[in-house]
C-alpha cells in the first residue's frame, strides 16, 4: 500500500509478452443520489475524455500498442488495459493522471451524455423485454439503491448532468484510498513498486468516503405486478432477497441457483422446458452483489400457455427443493461445474488481474485461491435450509410481463 | 514529482518480432488431422471437431443448423437429459455451432476429466438418433425465439444486408423464416447426419494442457470412425446480389433507434489486397480510435458505437459498416460514413495516425496470441481457409510496412459509395 492509501497488487506471468494494468474504484451505482442515477456509469465514459495533463486517454495507449475497456456495476467501476510489457510505464502515466484529476471538458460531457442516452435506448428501450429490470428492481427494493440500474433510472438524470456534479463525484470517489491497482503479466514486483511510487505516490488521498447506504428492510409480504408490452410472448420474472457476496451462505445460494437453472441438465430446464414444455427457456441465477441482493428466475412462456399454470409449475419445482434433500450426485455435479468455471475464468492474464482486484475489494485477494474450498464444504442440508429461507412466498417478487394483444 | 506532461518513452509495437507458435500435428488411422497447441497455465482443454457440415451442404433451410444442434439430444443409449447430466457432472461443456461451410462440436473440460468425456463425444458422432420429440421442442422454441428477434431492428438489418450482398438463396444470404422450422423432418436430419457427420469430413483442433497419451486416446476413440473416407463435393452456389442499392425498412413504427448497415462485396483472404485493406479498415472503423468512432460517437454522439469490419467467408466476403443510431440521426450517420470514405480517398493520412494504427494492430496481435486457445483459433482459421502461417507473417509485414499512399490507393479502389448497399431499419 502506498502512503496515500492506494492498494497495489502484482501478479507475475512471464509466459506472455504483455502487461495488464487494472484499476478498480470502489464506487458503483449504489453510491448515487436517487435524483442523479446513472452517474457512476456516465462517469466511466468521462474517464476517457482527457485528464488534467493528458488531452486524450485512448490515443497514447494505442500508440503504445495497448487496448483498454471499462465497466460499471451497481457495486464498482473497473478499468483495465493491456499493452506490451516494455510500455508498461505508459499505462501508469495514463492511469495516474486520471486518478489525479480529469480535464472536466464541457464538450466531453455534452457528447458522452448523448452517447449514454443512445446506449440506454439500444439496450433498454429498443429491445423486447428491455425494461424488465427497471421494473423488477423498483418492485423488489424500496430503500436500498439497488432499486435502480447502473444505466440510470431515467434518461433525464443523465441528460441533466452538470459539470459541477461531475467534479463533486470525482473528488468524492476517485481517490487513492478508494482504489485498487493490480498489475499483472510480464512484470516484476520491484518495477511495479517503483512505477507505482513514481506515478501514483504524490496523488493526494482526498477525503475518505464512508459508505452508509440505507438498509433494505426485510420483505414480509409477497409483491406482484403485471405489465403489458409489445412483445411476442409472455414472460415471468421472480426474485427473492438473498444474502450478500460476503456472507457464508453465499456459496450454498450460488450452488442452489445452479441446481435449479444452470444449464441443460438443471431442474427447471428439464422439467419445464423439456418435459412439460411450458417455457421456451428458463433460467435461475443471482447477481452476486456486494450488499444483500436478489436471486432470480426468469422464463419465457410457450405461446398459448396460461401464465398462472406456468407459475404453478415453477412453484412445484421449488416445493421439491424446499422439502426434499438434493441428491449428493446432483450437489457434486454443480460443485464440479464451479471448479471448471473457475479454471476457465483464469485462462487470461486480463481476467486474473480483474479477479484479483475484485477479491481484494471483498477484503482478501487470497480468497481467489481458496474460495473453491467453500463450495466444496456446502452440504445438502445447507441447500435445503437456503431454499426454505430464501425462496419463500413472503420474500418474493413476481412480475408477469404479458404480450399485448 | 514526475513530469506528467511528457509521455514516457515507448517501444513501438511494430518493432516487436511476432511469432505464431506452430501446432503439433498428428493424423489418426482414418486420415483425420489433429492440430494441437499443448500449452497454458490452467489444467484445462478445449477440443473442436470441425465437420464439413455447414449450411452450404443442406438441401433445404435449417437442416444443417438443426442437425448440429440436435446432435446432442439423444443417442440409442442415452436420452438428451442423460447426455446433459453426464457432461455437467464432469464439469464440462459440449457446445455446437453451425456456420456456412463448417459445423463444429466443441468440448471444454478440466484436463483430468478428458478420459471420461471422449467416449461420450464419440457416441454423438456414431449414434445420434434425432428423436421426434426433441425436434418438436426445437421447432417450437426456435420459432418463438425468431419471433422475438424479429422485433429487433439490428437483427432484421443483419439478415437483410446479407441477402442484398449474396442473394436469398445463397448460403451466405439465406435466413430462417418460421415455415422453414415447420418443414423440418427427422428423416432429413438423420440423412444429413449420416452423410456429413457419421461418414463426414472431420478436422480436429485441440489446445490446453493435454495428457501425455493424447494421440493414443484420440486415435482410440476417433481413429476408426468412417470419417474422411470419400471426398465431399461442395455444391456450387451462385451469388445473386440485389440490384437496388438503397433500402429503408420500417420494422417498428415506435422504435427510438435505427440499425444502419452499409456494405459492399469484398474478396477473400486469398486476394492480395486483403492484408492491406485490413489495415485500412482498422483506421476507418475497426477499433475504438477509428475515424468513424471518433466522428460519429466521440464528436457527434449519434451512437453508442460504430464499427466497420471485413466479413470473412471461405468463398467470398464483404466490407461492412454497422451501427445503431438515434432514429432521427440515422440519415446524418449515413452521410458521415460517406464523408469519412471521401476523406480517405482524397485526404492524406497523417504519419502519426498511421503509426498509431500500426502499433495498435501489432499490440492487439501480441495480446491476442496470449494462451493456447487463442493460438489454436488462429491456426483453425488458417487451416480451414486453406492457408498456412505464411499468410499470418505476410499480414504482420503488411501492417508494419504499409504506406499512407498504399492505403489511399486501397480507399480509392474500394471505398466508392456507388459500390455499397445502404440499409436503415427503424
Amino acid at each position: 500500500m502506498l502512503d496515500n492509501g492506494l492498494k497495489v497488487l502484482v501478479h507475475i506471468d512471464q509466459s506472455t509478452p504483455m502487461a495488464v494494468v487494472n484499476v478498480l474504484y470502489d464506487v458503483g451505482a449504489r453510491d448515487e443520489d436517487a435524483q442523479q442515477t446513472g452517474f457512476a456509469h456516465l462517469f466511466e465514459h468521462l474517464m476517457f475524455g482527457g485528464s488534467v495533463n493528458i488531452p486524450d486517454y485512448d490515443e497514447p495507449l494505442q500508440v503504445a500498442g495497448g487496448e483498454n475497456n471499462a465497466y460499471t456495476t451497481n457495486d464498482l467501476t473497473n478499468y483495465y488495459c493491456q499493452l506490451p510489457s516494455e510500455n508498461l510505464e505508459t499505462a501508469f502515466w495514463l492511469e495516474s493522471d486520471r486518478m489525479l484529476s480529469l480535464a472536466f471538458s464541457k464538450k466531453s460531457l455534452d457528447v458522452q451524455r448523448k452517447v449514454v442516452c443512445e446506449e440506454f435506448k439500444e439496450h433498454y428501450i429498443n429491445k423486447p423485454y428491455g425494461d424488465v429490470w427497471h421494473i423488477m428492481r423498483e418492485l423488489a427494493f424500496k430503500e436500498h439503491p439497488y432499486r435502480w440500474m447502473t444505466i440510470g433510472k431515467e434518461l433525464s438524470h443523465v441528460e441533466n448532468a452538470q459539470l459541477e456534479d461531475v467534479k463533486r463525484f470525482f473528488f468524492k470517489h476517485y481517490t487513492p484510498p478508494n482504489a485498487i491497482l493490480v498489475v499483472a503479466g510480464n512484470v516484476s514486483v520491484e518495477q511495479v513498486r517503483e512505477l507505482a511510487e513514481k506515478w501514483f505516490g504524490d496523488i493526494p488521498s482526498g477525503e475518505k468516503y464512508n459508505r452508509s447506504l440505507p438498509i433494505e428492510p426485510e420483505q414480509k409480504e409477497e409483491r406482484r405486478m403485471t405489465v403489458h408490452r409489445k412483445v411476442p410472448a409472455d414472460a415471468i420474472y421472480k426474485t427473492w432477497h438473498m444474502c450478500s457476496r460476503l456472507d457464508d451462505d453465499y456459496y450454498a445460494t450460488d450452488l442452489l441457483t445452479d441446481i435449479l437453472g444452470g444449464g441443460a441438465s438443471s431442474r427447471l430446464y428439464q422439467a419445464l422446458v423439456k418435459e412439460q414444455q411450458l417455457f421456451t427457456g428458463i433460467n435461475c441465477y443471482h447477481f452476486g452483489s456486494l450488499d444483500a441482493g436478489l436471486l432470480a428466475i426468469d422464463g419465457q412462456l410457450v405461446k398459448g400457455v396460461d401464465i398462472k399454470k406456468a407459475e404453478d409449475a415453477i412453484e412445484a419445482e421449488l416445493d421439491k427443493i424446499r422439502h426434499e434433500f438434493v441428491e449428493v450426485r446432483e450437489l457434486q455435479k454443480v460443485q464440479n461445474k464451479t471448479e471448471s468455471v473457475m479454471a476457465f475464468e483464469d485462462m487470461s492474464v486480463m481476467n486474473r488481474a480483474g479477479s484479483l482486484a475484485f477479491y481484494e475489494l471483498l477484503g482478501d485477494g487470497e480468497l481467489m485461491n481458496t474460495e473453491f474450498k467453500k463450495y466444496q464444504d456446502v452440504t445438502v442440508h445447507d441447500l435445503k435450509r437456503i431454499a426454505n429461507q430464501v425462496m419463500q412466498t413472503s420474500n418474493s417478487n413476481t412480475l408477469w410481463y404479458l404480450a399485448e394483444n | 514529482m514526475p513530469d506528467r506532461s511528457q509521455a514516457p518513452h515507448i517501444k513501438d509495437a511494430i518493432e516487436y518480432a511476432i511469432a505464431l507458435k506452430k501446432p503439433e500435428i498428428f493424423t489418426l488411422d482414418n486420415g483425420v488431422q489433429v492440430y494441437n497447441v499443448n500449452a497454458g497455465t490452467e489444467e484445462v482443454v478445449q477440443i473442436e471437431w470441425v465437420f464439413k457440415a455447414g449450411n452450404w451442404f443442406e438441401k433445404s433451410n435449417n437442416i444443417a443448423s438443426a442437425a448440429n444442434f440436435l446432435l446432442k439430444n439423444g443417442t440409442s443409449k442415452k436420452s438428451a437429459y442423460e447426455i446433459n447430466e453426464y457432461v455437467d457432472f464432469y464439469g464440462a461443456y459440449v457446445n455446437r455451432s453451425c456456420y456456412n461451410e463448417t459445423a463444429v462440436v466443441t468440448l471444454h473440460c478440466l484436463s483430468r476429466q478428458l478420459e471420461n468425456l471422449l467416449p461420450l463425444v464419440q457416441e454423438l458422432f456414431v449414434d445420434a438418433i434425432f428423436p421426434e420429440e426433441e425436434l418438436h421442442i426445437f421447432r417450437q422454441n426456435m420459432k418463438q425465439k425468431l419471433e422475438v428477434n424479429l422485433k429487433k431492428c439490428d437483427f432484421v438489418a443483419g439478415r437483410k444486408i446479407d441477402e442484398f450482398l449474396f442473394g436469398a438463396k445463397h448460403p451466405y444470404g439465406v435466413y430462417s423464416i418460421a415455415e422453414d422450422y415447420d418443414a423440418l423432418e427427422v428423416e432429413a436430419l438423420r440423412n444429413f447426419y449420416a452423410t456429413y457427420y457419421q461418414q463426414g469430413h472431420c478436422t480436429i483442433f485441440s489446445a490446453g494442457i493435454l495428457p501425455a497419451n493424447y494421440s493414443t486416446l484420440m486415435n482410440g476413440f476417433f481413429g476408426s470412425l468412417p470419417f474422411n473416407q470419400s471426398s465431399i463435393v461442395a455444391p456450387e452456389h451462385p451469388i445473386v446480389p440485389a440490384t437496388e442499392k438503397k433500402w429503408n425498412i420500417i420494422n417498428d413504427s415506435e422504435g427510438v433507434q435505427g440499425a444502419v448497415r452499409i456494405a459492399r462485396p469484398f474478396p477473400t483472404r486469398h486476394h492480395p489486397d486483403f492484408p492491406k485493406v485490413q489495415v485500412l479498415n482498422t483506421l476507418f472503423g475497426g477499433f475504438f480510435g477509428s475515424r468513424l468512432m471518433n466522428n460519429i460517437r466521440e464528436d457527434k454522439g449519434y451512437t453508442y458505437g460504430i464499427y466497420s469490419f471485413l466479413v470473412n467467408h471461405i468463398h467470398g466476403g464483404a466490407w461492412m459498416i454497422s451501427t445503431e443510431a438515434g432514429r432521427d440521426v440515422c440519415e446524418a450517420t449515413v452521410n458521415e460514413v460517406y464523408n469519412e470514405m471521401q476523406a480517405l480517398r482524397e485526404g492524406d493520412i497523417d504519419p502519426e495516425e498511421l503509426l498509431l494504427v500500426k502499433n495498435y494492430l501489432i499490440g492487439t496481435l501480441l495480446g491476442d496470441l496470449d494462451g493456447p486457445f487463442h493460438i489454436i483459433a488462429r491456426w483453425k482459421n488458417l487451416v480451414l481457409n486453406g492457408l498456412d502461417d505464411s499468410f499470418f507473417y505476410h499480414s504482420v509485414d503488411t501492417i508494419k510496412n504499409i504506406s499512407a499512399e498504399e492505403l489511399k490507393a486501397m480507399a480509392n479502389k474500394y471505398l466508392q459509395p456507388e459500390d455499397f448497399y445502404e440499409l436503415v431499419v427503424v
